[in-house]
């Protein structure tokens, strides 16, 4: 559940000021959640118990068809593996979002979320009311709640389980990394985030289990040109010269 | 190599794309789609959708959780992202396809290559224009399969973009599962070696197998 006003949150991560919160909630499993973020805001995600798995897909606030790419997410970083500086990008060739700091290092950009016909041969059930939600149809119900629809549902990626390719291409499920990992997004625009709490789709329990991930963001800044993220590869630098030159033709730094 | 088998049956359409070209169709549920890489190493990108209702379209990553592995070949079944099977792959010459690398873009292309390359073809651009013959636009574009086109991931996680294993006359034969729609982008890329640095044509057959 969320808490209003945020700057309520008894614990702000370790720096933040609790009058800097803009948003603090906790997304049970088998839940979703929304919110549009200001460019420089710091998203910080949490896996309270081990069992959380947070779907999660991006767009340019106002220009919803600018989205998460995770194609290009992954191969102009020339990397299939989330990680502290690995930059979250749009099919516009810019800079969603940045990761800044993770503690986890079990994530996925291959093999998306769970789909309701899936859901239903697994557990019985994949409707969003039910007691094992798929997260497509939560995405979608979060998508419709920003006048967006489900062909606004690309694939996603998901932090907190995950997933290795082996030589032969196939998937190897490695799971959580355990209770109390978190990992940081910062927006590098204004973000509509969604984010789905929901089972890795590879996840063999056969159970529908799904802990709660905390969810906190709070004011920061955007990555600058002085920053050593902004640097830290060719295809990088391009991408936040293409981001800065985009905002600042449309007025927004 | 022939390019033709007894499965292939009727032909509907048999088209040569040229090299950079878009090619598009409606493939009938039980309809067979060859591709055929006729000079070889090219990259053929490809998106698939439920003809009668668009926003249910190729997902790779229901593909890769499906079918466990994130290369494609015989028996593979191309999900859409309600996980619901939209063409199999029925007869493979190649061996290895691509389901992570998606497609090139202008945009892309300016982040890879650098900001001279913006001028150059994409296959985005050809997704785009083709896809608007049927209704779609940009919200319709999502991680596409790429026929013969090598995209190994390393242990730490590094992709490869690597030699392509195709060869001239090999070829990816598709069944329709369902009405899809079909777009195909004979990949323009000359960056990387995904073909060659040569873009080449492919030819595209639509066919009703024999005793349809």
């Amino acid at each position: 559940m969320p808490v209003l006003p945020a700057s309520d949150w008894p614990a702000p991560p370790d720096g933040i000021a609790g009058e800097d919160l803009v948003w603090a909630e906790t997304v049970a499993g088998g839940n979703y959640t929304h919110n549009v973020l200001a460019r420089g805001t710091e998203l910080r995600l949490t896996d309270l118990t081990g069992d959380a798995c947070a779907h999660v897909l991006l767009y340019s606030a106002d220009r919803p068809w600018e989205r998460l790419n995770t194609a290009d997410t992954v191969k102009v970083l020339w990397n299939a593996y989330l990680g502290v500086g690995h930059l979250l990008l749009s099919g516009q060739g810019r800079v969603l979002a940045s990761v800044t700091a993770d503690t986890s290092g079990r994530h996925d950009a291959l093999t998306g979320t769970s789909a309701l016909a899936r859901n239903t041969a697994r557990y019985g059930d994949g409707s969003p009311q039910s007691a094992s939600p798929a997260g497509r149809e939560l995405f979608k119900l979060a998508a419709l709640k920003n006048g967006l629809g489900p062909r606004d549902v690309p694939p996603s990626v998901s932090f907190f389980q995950g997933v290795r390719i082996n030589r032969d291409g196939t998937t190897t499920f490695t799971g959580s990394a355990g209770p109390g990992t978190s990992v940081t997004l910062r927006a590098e625009q204004p973000l509509t985030v969604l984010i789905a709490n929901v089972p890795h789709p590879l996840d063999p329990r056969p159970d529908y289990v799904c802990g709660p991930v905390e969810v906190l963001a709070y004011r920061a800044r955007p990555t600058g040109p002085h920053d050593a993220l902004w640097n830290a590869t060719p295809e990088g630098r391009r991408a936040f010269l293409n981001t800065a030159e985009h905002l600042a033709a449309r007025g927004i730094a | 190599m022939t390019t033709t088998t007894t499965r292939v049956g009727r032909v509907v359409t048999d088209a040569t794309v040229p090299a950079r070209a878009a090619w598009s169709a409606v493939v009938r549920a039980g309809s067979l789609l060859t591709v055929t890489d006729l000079h070889g190493n090219q990259a053929a990108d490809f998106l698939v959708y439920d003809a009668h209702d668009t926003s249910v379209r190729y997902s790779a990553p229901d593909t890769v959780q499906a079918q466990g592995g994130i290369f494609l070949t015989t028996g593979s079944v191309l999900l859409s992202g309600e996980h619901t099977p939209l063409m199999t792959v029925v007869e493979d010459t190649c061996g290895r396809h691509d389901t992570i690398g998606g497609a090139c873009s202008k945009e892309s292309n300016t982040l890879r290559y650098g900001h001279h390359t913006w001028s150059q073809h994409a296959c985005v651009e050809n997704f785009l224009a083709e896809g608007a013959r049927h209704g779609l636009d940009q919200r319709d574009l999502v991680s596409n399969v790429n026929w013969y086109m090598n995209v190994p991931v390393e242990p730490d996680g590094t992709l490869g973009i690597v030699d392509g294993i195709s060869a001239p006359g090999l070829k990816v034969v598709l069944r329709a599962e369902t009405d899809v729609l079909v777009l195909l982008s004979n990949c323009p890329q000359i960056n990387n070696p995904c073909n060659g640095f040569d873009p080449t044509a492919l030819r595209a057959t639509v066919s009703e197998p024999d005793g349809s």
